[in-house]
């Protein structure tokens, strides 16, 4: 009898088991019907608009491009610290200064970190903020115009990588080095490193109106490898915090001689406290160069001005300004919740993601739970500032950000998924594969006090065999996720120009409103614009020739010029006099040694052509203008050195 | 002061809101502007519905051989001067008139009215007509004729890629009501004059 009712009871519980088993299968299949559901909530409708920006750096590619999401649609790819043939940027004579450094005229940058201007917490949608790495460079990018408009360059730095992330009210971008370096440089021994070399951490302040930036002061640091960083924000306003790895000091064979201490140190910096030190006279200038570049709007044109003098702190000045808590080991991301008060360590060789408290961490400063120091700088205990612990959540945490209802998302590189837990009971409640290698991920105000948590992009590493094969060198990608659920869903996969490194994203209505449609050409103050045909002419200098053209659907002025001579430099200064949306139009002239300009109504622009045969070479409109585009068209005639052709030009008419 | 007088103060003034309001509106509609261009005409000035529209018209129109919109036209003078005599002669017959000379000026301003629509029709028809025989592009009617590119005097029109719209604004409100309250004037007027006469007998 015992026996007959054991096995019944087996019957039951393995019936049960396989209905259940069923049902998981059933409910498997259900999500496959759904899948239809997916194409909708990335189908934006021909003439609809996407919901959010997402601004994707493009990594090695030195670029920012413009996305929108959910459709991951590219609009367009802003050139910052890299030439850009297309638009002419780095080529034509108003934007090479843009590009200028202590080391010349460098063309490429190896773009990280893209952050938005904010307003008392909230994105405010009027910058962006770049690092350049490889340089180190700080760029703002205009939202009005979606240009580039102002590049610092951040001396006493190497691998500009904890950068660019903004303060609460925008008061300061902040650009942390990832290479420990002299400071100043000097010629010593490599092996010389351990206590000799200096991690600087720079705080660029914005002016809050036009957002031009100057270096308020740099904070000298031990010789560690600062890799990313994050603001406080309404509690911790007023704080930064820096991850830090190769605390070690090692110079050599780093993927083992950094990653051998247990714990590195996520270094918390209160810079209102430095600053308040820096406004009464404090702090040590010395001697630097750096350059900075400006792009004015109204002469569509940038300057560079090298600076010669850079303001240090020293953090032992300073008392109560640094410290630094243990986080395992070598933490990339360093990620700051909507409420301020957890700050999470992704340490990346560890399989547990460490969270600090900002308010055990004042708490332990306070009652003075220190672990020891590093030159100086109190170490926190490690329990002291620990608010709790993600148990094993994936491998190779990298970065985290948050959604708007207390959850937060974290990468993991080398367990390839994106991994959902809750803040403050530090329960895992979801993870999602990504498709390979995920880096970054972006939340649109994820770095902000007010996330709009409905999607995440994440952004990967590699590809494979996700696309369709373009030899060796394949497409890069970024993945979205529907987050607005309890489980996140895979929505799409979108390429990208370049390695999409790191993003940050906006509501649309933030910053469509403020996109400009045209320059007024009554504000154009270029020294070489011809505002009207009238103004057209041909001035000769020298040997240097200056043409004043215009361009107009569809047709240039003057369109015929003679008397220019073998080893003339000749400038086309073209002014765009469209005053419509829409309405560019591009120029270039047979053998020119640059690339076309591509102007915007109301805008003047300028490239060098050095003709180098006699001949009657012609130019003409490199950008679909308009029916007569074809037509668009004219010829410069070039004659010998020694010849008397005279100057001359002309529009509808030959020239005599 | 007479009931029919007041009303026909009132008429008198109205017309001065052409200098407030525009009189008429002409709009260009085409899939390649989102945003249509348009002209306002107001009683002394062309000015664009947005930035740059005239300018931008102009553009367009130079490919069939159109001319410019010109800056000024001698009515911008002719037709403000109009207005401010016939308001102040509506004043005075307001003040002075009788009901018979309310209707002289209702008479007076249809036909004023009338030959100003004649004389917009005439510079449409110029505008629309008087190509330049070097146009970028010619294009003829089916039967053979110079095609023309005229828009409504009122009402909507396709010209080529474009729908055009012309349809008065509020300034030309203003001139109508002015017009038609004068008339109401007069028969307020008339009608008092009735009873008076009535009452007397």
């Amino acid at each position: 009898m015992k026996n007959l009712l054991k096995s019944i009871v087996a019957i039951v519980s393995v019936s049960v088991a396989f209905t259940s088993c069923n049902n998981a299968t059933s409910s498997d299949s259900k999500s496959g019907a759904l899948a239809g559901n997916v194409a909708e909530k990335v189908y934006v409708a021909p003439g609809e608009h996407d919901e959010f920006y997402a601004f994707v750096s493009g990594g090695f590619s030195g670029q920012l491009a413009v996305y929108g999401l959910p459709s991951g649609r590219l609009f367009k790819v802003i050139p910052v610290f890299s030439q850009d043939a297309e638009k002419a940027y780095g080529y034509n004579e108003e934007t090479k200064p843009m590009l200028n450094t202590s080391h010349g005229f460098v063309p490429w940058d190896d773009s990280h970190h893209p952050d938005i201007s904010q307003t008392e917490g909230v994105i405010d949608g009027r910058w962006v903020f770049i690092n350049g790495n490889n340089t180190p460079r700080i760029a703002k990018i205009d939202l009005s115009t979606f240009e580039t408009t102002e590049i610092i360059e951040v001396p006493n730095s190497a691998g500009n990588h904890s950068s660019s992330f903004v303060t609460e009210n925008t008061e300061y971008v902040v650009a942390g080095t990832r290479f420990s370096v002299p400071v100043p440089q000097r010629d010593m021994p490599i092996k010389d490193y351990k206590g000799n070399f200096k991690g600087a951490l720079t705080f660029i302040s914005v002016e809050p109106e036009h957002g031009n930036m100057d270096i308020k002061f740099q904070l000298i640091m031990p010789g560690f490898d600062y890799d990313l960083s994050h603001p406080g924000r309404g509690k911790s306003h007023g704080w930064f915090f820096f991850s830090t790895y190769n605390t070690e000091e090692a110079s050599t064979l780093m993927e083992v001689n950094a990653s051998q201490n247990d714990k590195d140190f996520i270094a918390a910096v209160n810079w209102k406290k430095i600053e308040e030190y820096v406004n009464n006279g404090g702090g040590t200038m010395m001697p630097a160069n750096y350059a900075h570049n400006v792009y004015d709007e109204a002469t569509h044109s940038a300057t560079s001005t090298m600076k010669k003098e850079v303001l240090t702190v020293n953090p032992l000045d300073v008392p109560g300004a640094v410290y630094l808590m243990p986080t395992p080991k070598s933490p990339h991301g360093c990620d700051v919740d909507p409420t301020g008060e957890y700050i999470v360590g992704s340490g990346k060789l560890s399989a547990n993601l460490t969270i600090h408290s900002f308010t055990k961490m004042l708490d332990a400063i306070e009652n003075e739970k220190f672990a020891g120091d590093a030159y100086g700088i109190p170490i926190i205990e490690f329990e002291a500032s620990l608010a709790g612990v993600v148990e094993q959540p994936g491998l190779g945490p990298l970065h985290t950000e948050f959604d708007d209802k207390g959850n937060a998302y974290t990468t993991f590189f080398i367990s390839s998924e994106v991994v959902k837990w809750k803040v403050g009971t530090w329960e895992v409640i979801d993870r999602q594969p990504t498709y390979y290698s995920v880096g970054h991920l972006m939340i649109p105000g994820g770095n902000s006090r007010k996330p709009f948590g409905k999607y995440v992009l994440a952004m990967n590493k590699i590809t494979k065999d996700r696309y369709l094969p373009t030899g060796p060198e394949v497409t890069q990608s970024a993945q979205l996720y529907d987050i607005s659920g309890e489980k996140m869903q895979l929505l799409l996969d979108f390429p990208t120009v370049g390695e999409p490194h790191y993003a940050a994203g906006a509501p649309a209505d933030i910053i469509k409103p403020r996109s400009k449609k045209l320059f007024n050409l009554e504000d154009n103050e270029h020294p070489y614009a011809a505002k009207t045909e009238a103004d057209t002419k041909v001035v000769r200098d020298g040997k240097t020739v200056h043409i004043y053209m215009t361009t107009i659907r569809s047709h240039f002025s003057p369109d015929n010029i003679e008397g220019i001579k073998v080893g003339d430099k000749v400038y086309f200064h073209v002014t765009n006099l469209e005053q419509d949306y829409d309405v560019p139009h591009g120029i270039s002239i047979i053998g020119a040694n640059t690339s076309e300009l591509l102007i915007m109504p109301g805008q003047t622009e300028t490239f060098a052509w050095e003709p180098k045969q006699e001949g009657v070479w012609p130019f003409y409109c490199t950008d679909f203008c308009s029916a007569l585009h074809q037509e668009m068209q004219g010829y410069v005639r070039v004659s010998a050195a020694n010849s008397n052709t005279p100057l001359r030009w002309s529009l509808g008419e030959d020239i005599e | 002061m007479k009931k029919s007088n007041i009303i026909m103060f009132i008429a008198a003034i109205l017309p001065l809101g052409l200098f407030l309001f525009p009189l008429w509106k002409i709009t260009l509609e085409a899939p390649q502007y989102p945003t249509p261009l348009g002209m306002y005409i107001h009683i002394n000035d062309f000015s664009d519905a947005n930035p740059h529209d005239i300018k931008n018209i102009n553009l367009m129109n130079h490919y069939v051989g159109m001319k410019y919109i010109p800056e000024a036209i001698p009515e911008f003078k002719i037709f403000p001067a109009g207005i401010l005599i016939t308001t102040v002669i509506g004043l005075i017959i307001a003040f002075k008139g009788n009901y018979k000379r309310f209707l002289f000026w209702f008479i007076l301003m249809m036909a004023l009215s009338s030959a100003g629509l004649y004389d917009f029709y005439i510079w449409e028809h110029d505008y629309g007509h008087n190509l330049d025989p070097k146009a970028i592009m010619k294009f003829t009617n089916p039967d053979g004729s110079q095609m023309g590119f005229q828009p409504p005097l009122f009402g909507s029109k396709d010209i080529l890629n474009f729908r055009a719209h012309s349809y008065p604004r509020l300034g030309a409100l203003f001139l109508g009501l002015g017009i038609a309250v004068s008339f109401v004037a007069y028969f307020v007027g008339k009608k008092k004059k009735k009873n008076n006469l009535n009452m007397q007998t």
